[in-house]
């Protein structure tokens, strides 16, 4: 023992080095993920010609969702909480009043509120004073809504969310194998026919 | 005890450099896979609001920018308070979205013109006034595809 202690103390073998930096660079490789920016995804309607007559609608098919100047929600004439904004939308999506909806298990029939899913729309206006973060949330939970009967629907029918066909389908990202995306379409269609998304916003008014 | 007495007193030898190379490498791979390009730099405060029902823009290629907010501490004695637009590297005024949208698309394909989205990045203090002006500029040159980009997290709170 004493003896070999003498001698220069042998150099660490630095062979495995390499491996070990390859293992952390995988390592890090898989779970490293370039940030990816996200949001609420809508498109603008396509201006109208003045000369157009708005089609006319039914009072009770529309949900009227007011915000004011600062930031108090009313929704129907009557002030609301934005927690409930999503429970009252889905409310009155699916409330069913005219019984053509066969796929509506929650709706009340209520003669105040919308006839059928298809026919229901969501006006939303606001000031031009309301904050872009207010505005956020309210559009948030009214595209919630809409997921949420949507999806459920979706479940219902073909065991996934419709979140997933709609991503499957949409994005590339999801990098679906050949032929999927063709067998999803056209379910994600009829998901989407059968709740459309009728969001209309009005301009805002000016003081 | 008296090892480490023994042990220093003689020729310390040199630290093998060889592995030195490889941790390089790693890192010079790391930084390369995790860095993300800056496209530009703001002129502006840009506190994006929160949701939940969000969708991912995943091709970068097919999406434009266009922040607002108010400019930031150090612009404010030369743009002022009120909140702005910014296209680009400058601070604009919402009329300017036009050409900004016309000079996008020409920087692209033509065959992938309808899957140009705009991404609005706008404070969440900005007021729905200068949103609406936006939104009614693309309106004007048919750039519908719109995505208001948000931070992640519970929008009701």
């Amino acid at each position: 023992m004493a003896r070999r202690l003498k001698k220069a103390p042998p150099e660490v073998n630095a062979g495995s080095m390499a491996d070990i930096a390859f293992l952390l660079l995988i390592f890090f490789l898989v779970t490293t993920t370039i940030g990816v920016d996200q949001g609420i995804s809508r498109k603008l309607p396509s201006i109208q010609p003045p000369d157009k007559n708005p089609p006319e609608i039914n009072e009770r098919n529309i949900l009227t969702v007011l915000v004011n100047k600062n930031d108090q929600l009313m929704v129907e004439e009557m002030p609301m909480d934005i927690k409930d904004l999503r429970e009252s939308a889905i409310k009155f999506l699916e409330n069913n009043g005219d019984g053509s909806c066969a796929y509506c298990p929650g709706g009340e029939r209520s003669s105040e509120s919308s006839d059928s899913p298809k026919e229901a729309i969501i006006s939303l206006s606001n000031d031009s004073e309301t904050s872009y973060e207010m505005y956020i949330k309210v559009q948030n939970e009214l595209v919630a809504a809409y997921y949420f009967l949507r999806d459920r629907e979706a479940q219902k029918k073909y065991g996934v969310t419709f979140r997933e066909m709609e991503y499957v389908v949409a994005d590339p990202a999801s990098r679906a194998k050949k032929g999927l995306v063709e067998r999803l379409e056209p379910k994600v269609k009829e998901i989407q026919d059968l709740f459309p998304q009728r969001l209309s916003e009005a301009e805002p008014k000016r003081q | 005890m008296s090892k480490f007495v023994r042990k220093l007193s003689g020729d310390t030898p040199a630290i093998s450099t060889a592995s030195l190379p490889d941790i390089v490498f790693m890192l010079l791979f790391f930084f390369m896979t995790a860095t993300t390009m800056k496209d530009s730099d703001l002129k502006i405060e840009n506190r994006l609001p929160s949701a939940d029902q969000t969708a991912k823009l995943h091709k970068k290629e097919f999406v434009m920018y266009i922040y607002a907010g108010k400019p930031s501490k150090r612009y404010i004695s030369t743009f002022g308070q009120n909140a702005r637009i910014q296209l680009n590297d400058r601070l604009a005024e919402p009329k300017d979205i036009n050409n900004f949208v016309i000079a996008e698309r020409a920087q692209r394909r033509p065959d992938d013109e309808p899957y140009l989205t705009a991404s609005l990045k706008i404070d969440k203090e900005v007021k729905m006034g200068l949103v609406q002006d936006v939104k009614q500029e693309l309106r004007k040159v048919e750039q519908l595809k719109v995505n208001y980009t948000t931070a992640k997290g519970s929008a009701v709170d």
